[in-house]
C-alpha cells in the first residue's frame, strides 16, 4: 500500500538531496573536523558551507549558527542560558501552547523557585498582546514564545513580542522548529536573541538541530566540553547530520514559494472539501494567521484515534490531540488552551503537508475521510444527540 | 502484518464491532463515561428469564475502547446476570489478546457500563415487583 504522509509537522521525509549529501561523510569522509590534517580539515570546510546556508535561511551571520542535536536541545539551551546570564532575576514568560521542550522544562524550573507566567490564547489560539505587555516586569529573565504552533499551525508575533522584550531589556527566544521553511524568517529584520530550529521537520534527518544567537547576546552553554561551536556547545560535530542540515536550509529557501503556494493550495483543497462534505466539523486555530501546511480540524462525536486508526488503513499518515494518542491521558494542551470542548478536542485530527504531496493524494483523503466520520459517527452514542439537538433548534 | 499500536484481535474488533447498535425497547440501557480519558459507552440489553439475550453498544472512544465493547457484548451474551456479573475488564482484555499498557484502562469502560446497566436492571424490576 501506498503511504500517503500528512504527518510533516511531526516529523519529514529526508530530502533525496540531503541524503546525497550526507553519505560521503559516513564511510569516506570520516575525519574529525578539528584534526590538524588535510583529512579531517576538508570536513571542516564542508562543516563550515553548511553553516553558511542555515545562515542564509535565516538572514543570519555564519558566526550566530550554533548546531546542536536536536529542536529541544536548542530550547533547553537558550532558556537556560538566559537564566544563567541573569542571574537576578527570576521570572520566565512563555505561553500555555508551547512544545514540551519549553513547556516541561518551564515547569520544572517553577519546581526550582522560578516565576512562570504561561501566557493565555484565544479560542483562535492568538495571545493577547496587551496581556503580554502587562506580564513583564524588570523581574523578567526571558520571555520564550513559539515561532509557530506545532498542532495548529498558528503564527505568533514574535518579531513585535521580541521588539516589546527588547525595549524591556529582556531575553526573547523563540521556538521557530514549525516555523523554518515554512515560512520568511529574516533575522536583520527582528530583535530575536535566540531561535530554535530542529532539522527532521525540514527534510534533514533527525537528531541534528540549530541554535541562532544573536552576534553579542551573552550565552552560558549548555554542553560543556571542547571548543566546538566557538565554545558554545561541546562535543565532537555530527558531521553528516549538520551537511545534510545545511542543504536542506538551502533546499527550504529554494522551496519557501512552493510551500506557501502549492503546499497551501493543497492544504486549502483538503480543509475547504472537509468543511464542505463533512457536517458538523470546525477548524481549530485562526485561519489566515497560520502556516501554509497545517490544518487542524475537529469533527463532533467521534475520537481522533479511531479516526488515525482508519485513515492509517488506507495508508493516510495523520495525528490528532486526542487523550487516547497523546501517551498520556490528557488531551492537547494547545487545544484545551484554545477552550475547545471536550469532545471536539477528543476528535481532532491534524493533517500536515510537504511540498511532496501530490493532489491525488488530497483528493484521496478528501475521498475517504467523510466515510470514515461517517463510520464513526454510527458508532457513536453521541451522534444522535447531536442530531437531536440540531433539529430542534 | 498488524498495524499501528494493536494485536490482530483487537484490530478485528474494532474494524468489525460484533453487536453494534441499539435495541428498541431495551430491559435495561445504560451510558457510562470513563472518568480517566472521557471515552463513553452506551450499552443495551435484552433479558428474558435472567438471561441475556441480547446485547448491543455504542462507543466514542478509541480503538480499545471500542474493540473492549465489541468484546464485552460477545462474552455476555447467552449469559445469565450472574454469569455476566463475573466478567471482569481483565477477561476482556485476555479475549482481545492484550491490550497495550497505556490502553488496560479502556477495557473498565465496558465492564462498567455491564454492571451499570444490570443494576438499573435490578432495580426497575424490584420497583415492578413491590
Amino acid at each position: 500500500m501506498k503511504t500517503i504522509y500528512l504527518d510533516n509537522n511531526a516529523t519529514t521525509m529526508v530530502a533525496p538531496e540531503v541524503l546525497e549529501e550526507m553519505l560521503p561523510y559516513f564511510r569516506d569522509l570520516y575525519g574529525n573536523p578539528s584534526s590538524i590534517h588535510t583529512f579531517g580539515g576538508q570536513v571542516a570546510k564542508k562543516i563550515a558551507e553548511a553553516r553558511e546556508k542555515a545562515a542564509s535561511l535565516l538572514g543570519a551571520e555564519p558566526d550566530e549558527i550554533v548546531f546542536t542535536s536536536c529542536g529541544t536541545e536548542s530550547d533547553n539551551a537558550a532558556i537556560l542560558s538566559a537564566l544563567s546570564v541573569n542571574p537576578g532575576k527570576n521570572h520566565i514568560v512563555t505561553s500555555r501552547v508551547e512544545h514540551p521542550a519549553v513547556k516541561v522544562l518551564c515547569e520544572r524550573l517553577a519546581a526550582k523557585g522560578y516565576r512562570v507566567t504561561e501566557l493565555p490564547v484565544d479560542s483562535d489560539g492568538m495571545i493577547d498582546m496587551d496581556a503580554y505587555r502587562r506580564f513583564l516586569t524588570p523581574d523578567t529573565a526571558v520571555v520564550s514564545i513559539m515561532w509557530a504552533n506545532n498542532e495548529t499551525g498558528v503564527i505568533f508575533p514574535v518579531e513585535e513580542m521580541a521588539s516589546i522584550a527588547k525595549e524591556r531589556g529582556i531575553m526573547f527566544h523563540t521556538d521557530a522548529v514549525q516555523a523554518a521553511g515554512k515560512i520568511p524568517i529574516n533575522m536583520k529584520n527582528n530583535e530575536i536573541d535566540m531561535l530554535s530550529i530542529s532539522g527532521h521537520k525540514l527534510h534533514a534527518q533527525k537528531g541534528i538541530g540549530i541554535l541562532y544567537i544573536r552576534k553579542g547576546t551573552s550565552f552560558s552553554p549548555f554542553l560543556i566540553g571542547g571548543h566546538q561551536e566557538k565554545g558554545r556547545r561541546g562535543g565532537t560535530e555530527n558531521v553528516p547530520g549538520i551537511i545534510g542540515l545545511g542543504k536542506a536550509c538551502e533546499l527550504a529557501y529554494l522551496n519557501l514559494e512552493r510551500e506557501n503556494n502549492y503546499v497551501k493550495s493543497l492544504r486549502d483543497r483538503l480543509e475547504n472539501a472537509l468543511l464542505k462534505k463533512i457536517p458538523r466539523c470546525k477548524v481549530n486555530g485562526h485561519r489566515q494567521n497560520r502556516l501554509p501546511n497545517t490544518t487542524n480540524m475537529s469533527f463532533e462525536s467521534v475520537e481522533g484515534e479511531s479516526i488515525l486508526l482508519l485513515l492509517d488503513q488506507y495508508g493516510i499518515c495523520a495525528s490528532s490531540g486526542s487523550a487516547c494518542t497523546s501517551g498520556s491521558i490528557q488531551p492537547s494542551h494547545v487545544l484545551r488552551a484554545m477552550g475547545v470542548p471536550y469532545t471536539m478536542i477528543h476528535g481532532s485530527v491534524r493533517f500536515s503537508l510537504s511540498i511532496y504531496n501530490t493532489e491525488e493524494e488530497i483528493d484521496f483523503v478528501i475521498d475517504v475521510m467523510p466515510k470514515i466520520i461517517e463510520r464513526l459517527r454510527q458508532m457513536s452514542p453521541y451522534w444522535r444527540h447531536e442530531q437531536e439537538a440540531c433539529s430542534s433548534v | 502484518m498488524t498495524r499501528g499500536p494493536y494485536n490482530e484481535t483487537v484490530m478485528d474488533h474494532f474494524m468489525n464491532p460484533r453487536n453494534m447498535g441499539e435495541i428498541e425497547n431495551p430491559d435495561a440501557v445504560a451510558e457510562v463515561g470513563n472518568n480517566v480519558c472521557g471515552d463513553t459507552m452506551k450499552i443495551y440489553l435484552k433479558i428474558e428469564d435472567n438471561r441475556i439475550v441480547d446485547v448491543k453498544f455504542k462507543t466514542f472512544g478509541c480503538g480499545a475502547a471500542i474493540a473492549s465493547s465489541s468484546m464485552t457484548t460477545e462474552l455476555v451474551k447467552g449469559k445469565t446476570i450472574e454469569e455476566a456479573l463475573k466478567i471482569t475488564n481483565q477477561q476482556v482484555s485476555e479475549a482481545l489478546g492484550g491490550l497495550p499498557p497505556a490502553k488496560q484502562h479502556c477495557s473498565v469502560l465496558a465492564e462498567d457500563a455491564l454492571r451499570a446497566a444490570i443494576e438499573e436492571y435490578r432495580k426497575r424490576n424490584k420497583q415492578k415487583g413491590s
